[in-house]
């Protein structure tokens, strides 16, 4: 091909340029959507809750993932500390994934009962009262701030498209399961199962 | 469970990332190749042909790309292709040196098994009082007590609100070591219920019972009041003399220690806060994190505690 029909054709250049750059995609990215570890639920996992859901929600809106990772990776020093290293099946209702790329705190991936509600209360009230070097901001307002619940069935019915399988019965007692919660409540309910399906974490 | 890079690729999705992979190199090169001019050499009169391009009379040379960037792309050719043999890239082949992110944590892991094992294998066979004395495994429980367990009990294990404070001789489900290992590998939930339904008239009477049982301040009218409705609610977990129970971590009220006083807070508020909401103690069951010969040395760790001024 004469470089100067490709110099001279944008709309031609630009096709070419897709081809080029989507290489690295067709290779490491389009067979994954045709894999069992990356498709397929690990076993016993589990949608999550209306609750849970929507401490999702108060998660992602109060920036958590800038801070936390979700993310441990294979390395014995990750291992040791966090447990085991995150694997895909265990994601595969995440929308969207929330595995952040900085920890100025620790990773959360594996946080689910390894504290007591009584602690994530105290520590998101005010995390010098439990850790008195954390730097971590205080959340006060998820004390005083409760649920209605509105949203929370719209929410599940868009993620059933998406392929979480909640049930009829799930989404019709969705708005009841939230209401009137305090948002501290829904918040501590998403970080106590993270990462608990997994068994033998170590 | 499923392992991370345990189930192979379908032969369809390894040969076309095969393609795709060694596709992209040959293209590379091809092009590399097809736009390597060598051979423009000035003619008779010195003038070299140009690519024809001209602005404002400044002429483009159609000259050969360097040599070293040239070479250079020939080098990452080369590193790609002998990366490709060597490392798993290209589909199911697992590349002649067998590495795999999986078995490189495994090795890790296996090698750290080797050198701490038969340390921790060491301290597991030395009874709990004994190792409490031990300065260098003290040393190293230390550590591990401030990674696990310094989150909720404090880095100088006094506790805080909610949190016990181990460092005194007050334990809500004993202090013994055997005591102390079963918190530490099974956790605990301590749960004192409610009392709303008793009506506030009564939790104030109970509360001043509570007081005067600890010699704290109190109302000696009501306390009196108050000690059948003890006997009656109160009296199954803490004993009718209200010293409490380890083996159901209800604790001892005639001491001085308030495990939900509030900084600030007056002990008889306390009490009604108690009596009126309930309390809900969690401690995470260890053995699933740190693995049970931590947890012996944890133990150790929390029993020499006392020992310290």
């Amino acid at each position: 091909m004469k470089h100067e029909i490709v110099e001279k054709n944008v709309g031609l250049l630009a096709v070419l340029i897709l081809v080029v750059i989507s290489f690295g995609g067709l290779a490491e990215v389009v067979p994954l959507f045709f894999q069992k570890q990356t498709t397929e639920p690990v076993e016993g996992l589990r949608p999550l809750t209306a609750l849970e859901l929507e401490g999702r929600d108060i998660y992602r809106r109060e920036g958590c993932v800038g801070c936390h990772s979700q993310m441990v990776r294979p390395f014995r020093a990750e291992t040791e500390r966090y447990g085991h290293y995150n694997v895909a099946g265990e994601q595969v209702y995440e929308y969207n994934f929330l595995w952040g790329s900085k920890r100025t705190g620790p990773d959360l991936a594996r946080v689910g009962g390894r504290y007591s509600d009584d602690w994530h209360r105290a520590h998101m009230y005010n995390p010098r009262d439990v850790v008195p070097e954390s730097i971590m901001p205080a959340y006060p307002w998820l004390f005083e701030r409760t649920l209605d619940g509105e949203a929370t069935p719209r929410k599940m019915r868009v993620l059933r498209q998406l392929g979480v399988p909640y049930t009829d019965e799930d989404i019709a007692n969705a708005t009841a399961e939230v209401r009137g919660q305090q948002e501290i409540t829904a918040l501590v309910a998403y970080l106590q199962q993270l990462g608990t399906v997994l068994e033998g974490t170590r | 469970m499923n392992n991370l890079w345990g189930d192979s690729l379908s032969s369809f999705w390894s040969a076309w990332i095969i393609v795709v992979t060694l596709g992209t190199i040959a293209l590379s090169v091809w092009i590399l190749l097809a736009n390597r001019r060598t051979d423009k050499t000035p003619d008779a009169d010195g003038n070299i042909e140009t690519t024809g391009h001209a602005a404002d009379g400044i002429e483009e040379y159609d000259n050969p790309l360097p040599q070293w960037w040239f070479k250079l792309f020939i080098l990452t050719v080369v590193f790609a292709l002998g990366y490709l043999v060597l490392y798993p890239g290209l589909g199911n082949y697992a590349g002649i040196l067998g590495w795999s992110q999986e078995s490189q944590w495994e090795e890790e892991v296996a090698d750290a098994e080797d050198r701490f094992t038969p340390i921790f294998a060491q301290y597991q066979e030395v009874p709990i009082p004994d190792l409490a004395q031990d300065a260098e495994a003290m040393q190293v429980a230390e550590r591990i007590f401030l990674n696990n367990c310094a989150v909720c009990h404090g880095s100088n294990a006094q506790g805080g609100y909610g949190f016990p404070n181990l460092t005194d001789d007050d334990w809500l489900y004993g202090g013994e070591p055997e005591n102390i290992l079963t918190t530490l590998n099974n956790g605990r939930n301590g749960l004192m219920p409610s009392w709303q339904q008793l009506g506030e008239n009564n939790i104030e009477n109970l509360t001043q019972y509570v007081l005067s049982l600890s010699g704290e301040e109190h109302d000696a009218e009501r306390a009196a009041s108050g000690e059948s409705t003890f006997l009656a609610a109160c009296a199954a977990c803490h004993t009718p003399s209200g010293t409490g129970n380890i083996a159901l971590g209800a604790p001892n009220l005639t001491d001085d220690v308030w495990l939900y006083l509030a900084p600030g807070q007056g002990v008889d508020d306390s009490i009604r806060q108690t009596l009126r909401n309930g309390r809900n103690g969690h401690m995470p069951a260890q053995a699933a994190y740190i693995g049970e010969e931590r947890v012996h040395l944890v133990a150790a760790y929390v029993y020499s505690l006392r020992f310290n001024d």
